[in-house]
């Protein structure tokens, strides 16, 4: 029996403990008609020898050679002792730390996470996570109408240029608590929003602004402005950021005078794969005012009864499990694996390490740019950006995709079905793991396929006599 | 069996009210309610100046199994809050009715008083809620 | 149990300016020329503050970490509720091939064929084992599987324009996270009280439900650790007042491939696939928490769900139109997709007959335990009742006598090398410990568990303050909760380093 211990004596001599003569007894206060279903639906179990054979041969099927997929998950090199260490069974097995004199090892790594991204963020306090960067910011949107206890505001500015998939997510998950999502729209040249569309909303209560930098396109954001604007209008400016922009971007507690209220982002950047999109983490930072507001779970570091230090969490009465109906959120778990993946990752590259892949990255970037302009592709938004890049084709974005994926090429993500004001464009994103070679063959493939594809056309306008 | 002073009046939700000779009123939590929460370790606290009305939401205690809302017993302008608490919450584990009060009202409508509970309706609620 | 001595430094104390991982340097380029084409006034100037130390102290310093947790794979974890089982290896090297580890979620379903494969057939495995018509993966842990839930009622019944049922039921006994839940819905809670014998007060739920209701939240088998008998009735009295039903999954284990909540009448539920699946609780997630439905709230599952093309047999998500009245996204991607490649390996291992054994030793393992400490005198909260996979014992009278509390008890408890039990949970039993075993416990583990709950009741009639001041043998005493949330410190502050 898969993983289930007993030998038939001891069965037996279990049974004969309780005075029953079969396993079923122990379901004689279910109700006869719901017991023992068929699922004959269900396969027949076979070995783990033979069903990683399949899952191995299922896995191969995804691979390719080259990818510059983005838009919110990254490619980047996670040294080999991250997951090494991750992999531990003491940190994979265990449970929330509840039990804190038994969990000081998860406990430490979460305090050590939170002062990480507190220093990475430039903020006074971090949780120890959320479930991904798209619920994360959904979370602090619910936390700001509740940090705006003078008003009870639920006004809040989304700017168009926050992923789109961020902003459904913030939809669902804020809508029944009446919060309303204003759209800001972005100057289509620069793909930055502009202070001039701010003005609309100077007579509203407004709760909170919204600003991400990079924003979806990889543009980066005025964000000290914005911040101004936001503080002087009363709101909270709640930033989304890139961890891993954060060593050469202004960090979020710098923002204008007074620094972001609230800052969020997708961890997965640091050290976790791309892996199908989760489990990724969602880091969030506040200023000290906010903290009694955060979801989420927080570890502190507090004493013993001998006076040495150790770990606990903390602030737990603002969680569902003692306040019930009027806790901060539902939220139960954090991504404690993730976190440790992202502890450790942090420390392996250090200030440094970290700096060069942020640079590394940029450093690709203006490379592809550079190499997609000579071959006379058009580069979308002016405004500075990181990492990513908006190319207009000259043809239909879909079967140039197909023609790449075929050669084991994933190019990049289209933008037609987030924007439609954008046809043709292509949204690709480079990192240090990109070579000059991947580059050069990137474009080389790219600009063939689009030329083979623009081809097609002219054909059939000739099939068709037009 | 927890302290409950006859000069004060109640509400259901454990907050005491003590009114002064000045038209004034003392408010904070009682000494059940501070030993049911244990070790306090915030208080958020209403802003002076501030006007308040009854059963509105003044302000939290929180201790490390609890969180729980203030209610105002009573209308009025907030004339002064403990600062105390903000350093020291165990105010309110040690002395609840003394050190430990939470704000000063300006009271508005002294007809508000007749719907509270006194001493004695208050020591009978905590009665039944432990049968 | 040998603890060695270890330092309680933090990485960032170990750190020495100039210091790095130099294997984890990937290029050697000037911040100022590499960043010309970006406004000084958005660059960053202030230090990372990031710890520089090198990659033998980093692998040192959390192995040393890693040996200070208890888990699964060193302790028994009998935490009621939890479902601590045994997280297979072959499930977690699976989820580690390549081909799953780099495949972007964003992928073109060309070079997503393996991965979609695996999600299709796990969404009928789940909707097989729980007798529901469909079922979504994507809800990210238990508490958003639950939203997902109860975001679907309510979609259901404005779809049908019945805007009046803004109440949610919800027993005394349920977990936290469901009246949460409820509100973050919109909706107003109303509590039901359980009875004696830990059923739902059937009378009480008849006088409570009405046009207001929305639905039920119900856990079966219950959070007092035993199967709710009147489930149909139940059933039929918030169906008939128009109410929909939700199945909160938090302890399927104990009657998987036993009995189904979709033949009990429920319409929509979650699932804990990292308690029921085996997947690893990795110090408090990632979980993954999937919703299945029945016919009538199929259409309100959240996406993106993967179909099968009839023809081609290929697998693709399915996109946003053809699921107009889906209640949407609660991740940018997918959920935790890796958490649910566990899953698919486990149940595929387990198959028709293993899925049957997990409900039937789980509740063996419970009831054995249970008999085995009602023997010792230990007091159950419900003797006359059938343990599911977990029950509740209670130690209000050893409180009573020797002032030894449940906690203290449990802290106790991890002296002897077993997790403690969920203590003070459900809040109706005082002192109480909620015991889970789990199937995947031998039989001289829960005789050992036993014998160290005398020997530790021994102790607390004989020597209270032993116990009250416990645990003695671990990386640290009893720590200051207290002093953690008034002296809030959450983030390290350079004291004075080199």
């Amino acid at each position: 029996m898969p993983y289930i211990p007993h030998t038939q004596e001891d069965t037996a001599q279990m049974l004969d403990q309780l005075a029953l003569s079969q396993t079923q007894d122990l379901f004689d206060e279910i109700p006869l008609s719901l017991r023992s279903p068929s699922l004959q639906n269900l396969l027949v179990g076979e070995s783990e020898m033979q069903v990683m054979r399949q899952m191995q041969q299922r896995a191969d099927l995804d691979r390719y050679q080259l990818s510059f997929l983005g838009a919110g998950s990254y490619h980047h090199h996670i040294p080999a002792a991250v997951w090494d260490l991750v992999g531990r069974g003491e940190f994979l097995t265990a449970y929330t730390p509840y039990q804190a004199e038994a969990s000081q090892g998860t406990l430490q790594v979460i305090y050590e996470y939170q002062t990480m991204m507190a220093r990475l963020t430039a903020m006074p306090v971090a949780n120890a996570s959320l479930y991904d960067g798209a619920s994360a910011l959904a979370e602090a949107i619910l936390m700001a109408v509740r940090a705006n206890r003078q008003t009870h505001a639920k006004n809040i500015l989304m700017p168009d240029s926050v992923h789109p998939l961020y902003r459904e997510v913030c939809q669902r998950l804020t809508a029944a608590q009446d919060v309303v999502l204003h759209a800001l729209p972005f100057n289509p040249l620069t793909g930055q929003i502009e202070q001039a569309v701010l003005m609309q909303f100077v007579d509203m209560d407004v709760a909170a602004v919204v600003v991400a930098s990079p924003n979806v396109f990889g543009v980066i954001e005025e964000v000290h402005a914005l911040t101004n604007w936001a503080h002087q209008q009363q709101a909270l400016m709640i930033a989304v950021v890139n961890p891993i922009s954060l060593v050469v971007l202004v960090p979020p507690g710098e923002w204008g005078e007074k620094g972001a209220d609230i800052a969020v982002g997708e961890g997965q950047p640091l050290g976790v794969p791309v892996a199908s999109g989760g489990p990724y983490f969602g880091f969030m930072c506040a200023q000290q005012q906010w903290i009694r507001q955060m979801p989420g779970r927080l570890v502190g570091r507090t004493l013993d009864r001998h006076g040495k230090p150790g770990f606990t969490l903390t602030l737990q009465a603002r969680e569902q499990h003692i306040l019930r109906s009027k806790a901060t959120s539902n939220i139960c778990t954090n991504q404690g694996l993730l976190v440790t993946a992202a502890t450790v990752y942090m420390s392996l590259l250090g200030p440094e390490g970290l700096k060069q892949v942020a640079l590394a990255s940029h450093t690709n970037r203006q490379q592809l740019v550079a190499q997609l302009q000579t071959k006379g592709f058009e580069i979308l938004f002016s405004g500075p950006s990181f990492h990513e890049l908006v190319v207009r084709l000259p043809v239909a974005v879909e079967p140039v995709l197909d023609h790449l994926a075929q050669q084991g090429i994933l190019a990049g993500v289209a933008l037609s079905p987030w924007f439609e004001q954008f046809p043709n464009c292509l949204l690709m994103c480079t990192t240090e793991v990109h070579t000059v070679e991947d580059l050069d063959q990137l474009v080389q493939q790219l600009a063939q396929a689009v030329a083979k594809i623009a081809a097609v056309p002219v054909r059939a306008a000739e099939l068709f006599g037009v | 069996m927890s302290h409950i002073p006859a000069e004060l009046k109640f509400l259901t939700t454990h907050e005491w009210v003590r009114v002064e000779a000045d038209g004034t009123a003392f408010i904070g939590i009682s000494d059940h309610a501070q030993s049911a929460m244990g070790d306090l370790v915030y208080v958020e606290l209403p802003e002076v100046g501030t006007t308040i009305s009854a059963g509105e939401e003044l302000g939290v205690v929180e201790s490390v199994k609890a969180a729980s809302d203030i209610y105002a017993p009573i209308s009025g302008e907030i004339l002064a809050v403990n600062d105390n608490l903000s350093e020291s919450p165990e105010l309110i584990n040690t002395d609840p009715y003394g050190d430990g009060w939470i704000c000063q009202i300006q009271l508005q409508d002294p007809i508000e008083l007749d719907d509270l509970l006194s001493a004695e309706d208050y020591s009978e609620q905590l009665e039944e809620d432990e049968e | 149990m040998s603890i060695t001595v270890m330092d309680s430094q933090l990485i960032f104390e170990k750190s020495r300016r100039g210091r790095q991982a130099s294997a984890q340097v990937t290029a050697q380029l000037e911040a100022d020329k590499a960043l010309a084409d970006i406004p000084a006034a958005l660059r960053r100037r202030s230090a990372v503050g990031l710890p520089e130390v090198s990659e033998l102290q980093v692998v040192r310093h959390y192995t040393n970490l890693s040996a200070k947790n208890f888990a699964i794979d060193k302790n028994f974890y009998p935490l009621g509720s939890c479902t601590m089982k045994y997280n297979p290896r072959g499930a977690h090297k699976a989820a580690s091939f390549p081909g799953f580890l780099q495949r972007h979620p964003l992928a073109p379903a060309s070079h997503s064929q393996g991965f979609l494969a695996c999600m299709f057939d796990l969404q009928q495995m789940l909707a097989e084992v729980t007798g529901m018509r469909a079922v979504s993966l994507t809800p990210m842990a238990g508490a958003q599987g639950e939203f997902a839930g109860v975001a679907m009622i309510r979609a259901y019944h404005q779809s049908r324009g019945d805007l009046a049922r803004q109440e949610m039921l919800v027993p005394t006994a349920a977990h936290g996270t469901n009246p949460a839940t409820a509100v973050m819905c919109g909706y107003r809670v109303v509590e039901v009280p359980v009875d004696a014998s830990g059923d739902v007060d059937l009378a009480e739920l008849k006088a409570k439900v009405g046009p207001q209701t929305a639905g039920l939240m119900l856990t079966n088998p219950s959070t007092c650790g035993v199967f709710e008998r009147n489930i149909l009735s139940i059933a039929q009295v918030v169906h008939d007042a128009g109410g929909l039903l939700y199945y909160d999954g938090a302890n399927l284990n104990a009657i998987m491939g036993q009995a189904r909540p979709g033949d009990m009448g429920f319409d929509v539920l979650h699932l804990n696939l990292h308690k029921t699946f085996a997947t690893p609780h990795g110090g408090g997630g990632p979980g993954a928490g999937p919703v299945g439905a029945s016919a009538r709230l199929a259409a309100f599952l959240p996406g993106p769900c993967v179909a099968q093309d009839k023809i081609t047999g290929r697998y693709r998500f399915q996109a946003a139109l053809e699921t107009p009245q889906s209640i949407g996204r609660l991740s940018a991607f997918m959920g935790n997709a890796g958490v649910l490649v566990r899953a698919y390996f486990y149940a595929r291992v387990l198959g028709r007959e293993g899925i049957k054994r997990v409900g039937e030793f789980a509740a063996l393992n419970a009831n054995y335990l249970m008999q085995r400490l009602r023997e010792a005198g230990f007091d159950l909260a419900y003797p006359e009742r059938r343990a599911t996979h977990e029950f509740i014992i209670s130690f209000q009278a050893l409180q009573k006598k020797t002032g030894v509390s449940a906690m203290d008890m449990a802290k106790r408890l991890l002296d002897y090398g077993f997790h403690a039990p969920t203590t003070y949970f459900p809040l109706l039993i005082p002192e109480c410990w909620l015991i889970e075993p789990t199937e995947t416990e031998d039989l001289d583990t829960l005789d050992a568990f036993v014998k160290a709950l005398i020997t530790i009741r021994e102790e607390a009639l004989y020597n209270p303050e032993l116990v009250k001041t416990a645990p003695h043998t671990l990386p640290v005493k009893r720590l200051d909760d207290v002093l953690a949330a008034k002296q809030l410190d959450l983030v390290w502050r350079q004291v004075a380093t080199v």
